[in-house]
């Protein structure tokens, strides 16, 4: 048990304490394209939202295509690691904080384009009630008022559900290390010494957040959602669309999920930890996932086509035939049948074929959210004020920025915390307790057979 | 508002007459092939039927002034709101550019300010003084000539009586060569608009969305 232990400390705290040049290589290059988004959204605040290709009546696009496609890619992390803390599931430990922390960064990407999107980005404070001079408030009838509410509210929960067990984890890294990272991790673990009393309050503390964050996570992507529905614009004004969002976020955030696993487990060599079985397992939910989504888009189409009302119409044959058919189709190849293909076969569903059903489904999440939002305002109502849409440069540095963005911030993050809970590992490896519910006193002492 | 579709002709002068009266820049012809073009005031324009049978329909669009208007509840600022008068405001001051409001509105008759506002050589030389020119960044939008009906209400406030019917018309009404733009107080049962509004010829553009428009446009009669 202690060598095992040993070796698992060594392996999960190495990317910690050794830095090779190849890190700074990409930590460079990671800079520089979120660079070319900072300066593509500078370039815009300069000049005015002209420089994108937005026009009338195309009024939102790629900026709230980001926002909905961000947050959805966060649905990963809490949610799975809550509800497979929940429900105590074993194979979860080594997943968990690699999930969570796509959470965090994705909310934190997602959550500046409402600020980027506006014509005039200085004055975002507005849709906060702050105590203006001229008490004016929000108003608080506006989906967008809601949105900011229900991002704060899970930005703060999820960042506590990440910081909580990451605790015992900076306390190790505290008494490894020594001068000034000895006294920032010493701040980051809060005094922690691993007491019975210390180990009672974490297990609380974690149970709260598990259970209080399924609703938060699950209510976000259902505002996220009001943000369409509650327009009368065709299409739009659909009920369908609070739990259709949600399975999408899901969606996209396992599959986010596991093409970070596969990253993590390639570049910082962590075969050890992350096996196929946990590919396996993810690509099993992402499957459930791919289905569930396949029959949302169904019944949203099958209702449009069905109810046969003239505006919805327009915008369904759009989608459906005419010029956003090629990315409707795609959509619905990388979305549906691919994965659904990869990942019924136990011979296809290995890490490669998990992966590569993982990137279908990103693009095509992106893409489902492009075909939700500009087909819609693009043929609404009056035919003669439609139009179309064509992005132009700085929106497209900006969606690669904020790829460039995530695994910039994914990275850093991985060289500061250990990426794979090494107290949650260590407790799952005790040969008696591995497959029960321990207590606090076990746990306080079995933490404490690391020198 | 009442717009007779019968009698009008399609002639734009409202169009022009709208973007002398409230400062409305001129895109220019590539801003405008982007789909940036600035009208407050549209007339659009529907082919019936095929060549020789072919028939063409205009229609004047401009902001319905809502009283259910889908573009108020969205604001997440107050900027665009619904004044005591019953007037859909536009706040250009408190306007953010969300362009949510843009997108909630069923007539796509919201525009926004993609640059700084620029007009065309000497346009530049008549801006009207009692409307405030719009920056980068916000929504605007037809405001019914809201400087005239203030105008209007002072004026008629000092010599301390009503507003009377026809003494006060927006930009579009005054400039209509045919008189297809009637503008009037509705709860006024003998003005004008009053009468063309109860004249069974009314229908309410895209009345089933629910909005409640305030503008009624009388049904096309003569074939010619």
């Amino acid at each position: 048990m202690s060598e095992y232990a040993d070796t698992l400390t060594a392996d999960l705290l190495r990317p910690i304490l050794q830095t090779s040049w190849r890190f700074w290589t990409l930590a460079f290059l990671l800079a520089c394209v979120v660079a070319l988004g900072v300066g593509a959204f500078a370039y815009q605040v300069d000049r005015g939202i002209g420089v994108w290709g937005l026009n009338n009546p195309v009024f939102w696009a790629f900026d709230i295509t980001n926002f909905v496609f961000w947050i959805g890619i966060s649905h990963a992390g809490t949610l799975i690691s809550a509800i497979l803390r929940l429900v105590n599931a074993e194979w979860r430990r080594p997943v968990t904080r690699c999930a969570e922390v796509i959470t965090v960064f994705a909310l934190m990407i997602g959550a500046m384009f409402p600020i980027v999107h506006l014509g005039r980005p200085w004055l975002f404070f507005w849709l906060t009630p702050y105590p203006s001079e001229r008490l004016i408030w929000p108003n608080f009838r506006s989906p967008l008022v809601w949105d900011f509410f229900a991002i704060s509210t899970y930005l703060t929960g999820s960042s506590l559900f990440l910081y909580l067990p990451t605790i015992p984890d900076f306390a190790l890294v505290r008494d490894k290390t020594t001068g000034v990272r000895r006294r920032v991790y010493s701040i980051l673990a809060l005094g922690w010494t691993g007491t019975t009393k210390q180990w009672h309050r974490l297990e609380s503390a974690m149970q709260i957040m598990a259970i209080a964050i399924v609703p938060v996570a699950v209510s976000v992507h259902t505002i996220v959602s009001f943000d369409f529905s509650m327009a009368p614009v065709p299409t739009w004004h659909s009920t369908i669309f609070g739990p259709y969002f949600v399975a999408g976020a899901i969606f996209s955030g396992i599959a986010a999920l596991i093409i970070a696993m596969a990253g993590l487990r390639k570049f910082l060599h962590l075969e050890k930890y992350l096996h196929p079985v946990h590919f396996e397992n993810l690509g099993k939910l992402l499957l459930m996932m791919s289905l569930l989504w396949g029959y949302f888009v169904f019944a949203e189409r099958l209702t449009t086509w069905y109810g046969n009302e003239g505006s919805e119409m327009t915008v369904f044959w759009q989608t459906q035939r005419l010029s956003y058919a090629p990315l409707f189709w795609t959509m619905v190849t990388v979305n549906f049948i691919v994965p659904v293909f990869i990942l019924s076969f136990k011979r296809l569903r290995t890490i490669a074929g998990c992966v590569t059903a993982s990137f279908g489904v990103v693009v095509g999440m992106w893409l489902e959210r492009f075909l939700i939002i500009v087909p819609a305002i693009s043929h609404k109502y009056l035919a003669y004020s439609w139009g179309h849409y064509r992005p132009r440069t700085p929106e497209i540095l900006l969606l690669i920025a904020t790829f460039g963005a995530m695994v910039m911030f994914y990275v850093l993050f991985s060289k500061i915390v250990p990426i794979i809970s090494i107290w949650e590992m260590k407790i799952g490896q005790h040969p008696q307790l591995a497959h029960e519910p321990r207590s606090a006193d076990e746990k306080a002492t079995m933490w404490r057979t690391e020198p | 508002m009442v717009v007779d579709l019968d009698t009008c002709t399609g002639c734009e002068a409202c169009v022009v007459a709208c973007h002398a009266e409230n400062n409305i820049p001129t895109a220019g012809p590539d801003e405008a092939a982007r789909g940036r073009a600035m009208h407050w005031l549209r007339v659009e324009r529907y082919w019936e039927g095929e060549f020789p049978n072919a028939r063409l329909k205009f229609r004047p669009v401009l902001c319905q002034q809502c009283d259910a208007a889908p573009c108020e509840s969205v604001c997440p600022t107050y900027a665009s709101h619904h004044t005591d008068e019953g007037l859909n405001a536009q706040v250009y001051n408190r306007c953010i550019g969300t362009r949510y409001c843009a997108n909630a509105c069923p007539y796509n008759v919201r525009f926004f300010n993609f640059y700084n506002p620029t007009w065309d050589k000497p346009l530049h030389l008549q801006f009207n003084p009692d409307v405030s020119v719009r920056e980068v960044g916000v929504m605007e939008k037809c405001t019914f000539c809201v400087q005239r009906i203030k105008a209007a209400e002072v004026t008629a406030e000092s010599e301390k009586r009503e507003i009377k019917d026809g003494e006060l018309k927006p930009a579009c009404a005054q400039t209509c060569p045919a008189s297809a733009i009637v503008f009037g107080d509705l709860n006024d049962p003998e003005s004008k608009v009053s009468q063309l509004w109860s004249s069974g010829r009314g229908e309410k553009l895209l009345e089933e969305v629910g909005a409640q428009p305030k503008i009624v446009y009388l049904k096309r009669q003569a074939m010619a």
